[in-house]
């Protein structure tokens, strides 16, 4: 199974709902992009950052979110100060990091598979227009289920192409992976109907 | 929507997970890194065709904002839909529904060109479309500045276009999913 980036605690944050914490985020990620005075976002970006800690994340895990996107960040502070002026910069990537570093933070503190029940709940209003909830979580589960199958059926590709001396070429890797998992997927379907599932 | 085209959509997503398990391949001279991964939603559209190749590419996106490490170099999580480069996630779905569109349309006399085409359409004009203007709204930069940007990847989409069409060529001769479906 693949292991998700949650990291288990005891914090507010943790036992906050996973729903609440997406609603907060879309809150926060539209609420930013209506502020554009930098002292503002620099508090909210300071808000963010203590609450690192307060969840119970040392400097090390902070760092590995930050990580990713100081080279962008630095980017972005260069061209508007190339466009307009530093304070232009500031707000870009002050209001960038904030976002993504309580994005980070929704991560870190909720399990995927309470994200997924959170879901589930929000898309029980979409039924009546014809989405299925049941259906979405069997897609859901056989993405999970299926991936170190398909993985294991790419390492196996690879070997025998090697074998041919193929193996630096993308077509004759990803052709035979896709027509095996097509055909895979033939069978799951006849497996999953042969066990009455019937979800309409 | 029938089981098989429940499982048809898991699994190319699945698939989409799995490329981004190919080391990514950096480009001579311009050095731009070329991931196996952005040819997924090309395969999508061009293999499962416009609405089972949008909800897979769907699907995918929804389990990485979940917080699954899926994209290529293990990141994942929320923070990559709403950053910088979030848009041409969120385009994936629409470019891998485009391609889908115009496969279908020409599905009875596919060739190179007019796979060709259908991919760039969804796969580069489409996709930066959305991209770009995600960019410029997040950097507070005007859209043709964005594009100016995003110019040096057209490189590796070129190449990617190329290798997408040549397999659903080949995928469409052993394993034709499109017609078997109208």
């Amino acid at each position: 199974m693949i292991a998700g980036l949650y990291i288990d605690g005891h914090s507010a944050l943790h036992r906050a709902q996973a729903g609440l914490k997406v609603l907060a985020l879309i809150a926060l990620g539209t609420g930013v992009f209506l502020i554009s005075d930098w002292p503002v976002l620099g508090g909210v970006l300071i808000t963010v950052l203590a609450l690192y800690p307060v969840s119970g994340f040392g400097p090390k895990i902070l760092w590995a979110q930050i990580k990713p996107m100081i080279w962008l960040l630095i980017l972005f502070f260069v061209v508007q100060l190339w466009l307009n002026d530093w304070q232009a910069g500031l707000v870009v990537i002050l209001r960038l990091a904030g976002i993504v570093l309580f994005a980070g933070l929704v991560t870190l503190t909720t399990k995927t598979s309470d994200m997924l029940a959170a879901l589930e709940r929000a898309l029980m209003p979409l039924a009546r227009f014809g989405v299925n909830p049941e259906k979405v979580s069997l897609a859901f589960s056989m993405v999970l289920r299926f991936i170190p199958v398909i993985a294991h059926v790419g390492h196996e590709i690879r070997d025998a192409q090697r074998a041919r001396g193929l193996d630096k070429s993308i077509i004759a890797l990803i052709v035979p992976l896709i027509i095996r998992t097509l055909k895979m997927a033939d069978d799951v379907a006849d497996a999953i109907e042969a066990r009455s599932f019937d979800p309409e | 929507m029938s089981t098989k085209d429940i499982v048809y959509i898991a699994l190319f997503a699945a698939v989409m997970a799995v490329l981004g398990l190919f080391p990514p391949i950096t480009l001579p001279i311009s050095g731009v890194p070329v991931t196996a991964q952005s040819l997924g939603p090309m395969l999508a559209g061009a293999i499962l065709g416009a609405r089972r190749g949008g909800l897979s590419i769907l699907l995918f996106v929804a389990l990485v904002a979940l917080g699954l490490p899926l994209l290529s170099g293990g990141r994942g999580g929320f923070g990559i839909i709403l950053g910088a480069t979030g848009g041409f996630i969120i385009g994936w779905i629409i470019a891998a529904f485009v391609i889908g569109l115009l496969i279908e349309k020409f599905w009875n006399k596919l060739n190179v060109i007019n796979a060709a085409f259908s991919i760039a359409m969804g796969g580069i004009v489409v996709l930066y479309a959305i991209g770009n203007f995600w960019v410029s709204v997040v950097v507070e930069i005007s859209y043709w500045q964005a594009t100016v940007g995003a110019a040096p990847f057209l490189i590796g989409d070129a190449i990617k276009v190329a290798i997408a069409t040549a397999v659903c060529l080949a995928v469409r001769r052993s394993y034709p999913l499109i017609s078997r479906s109208r």
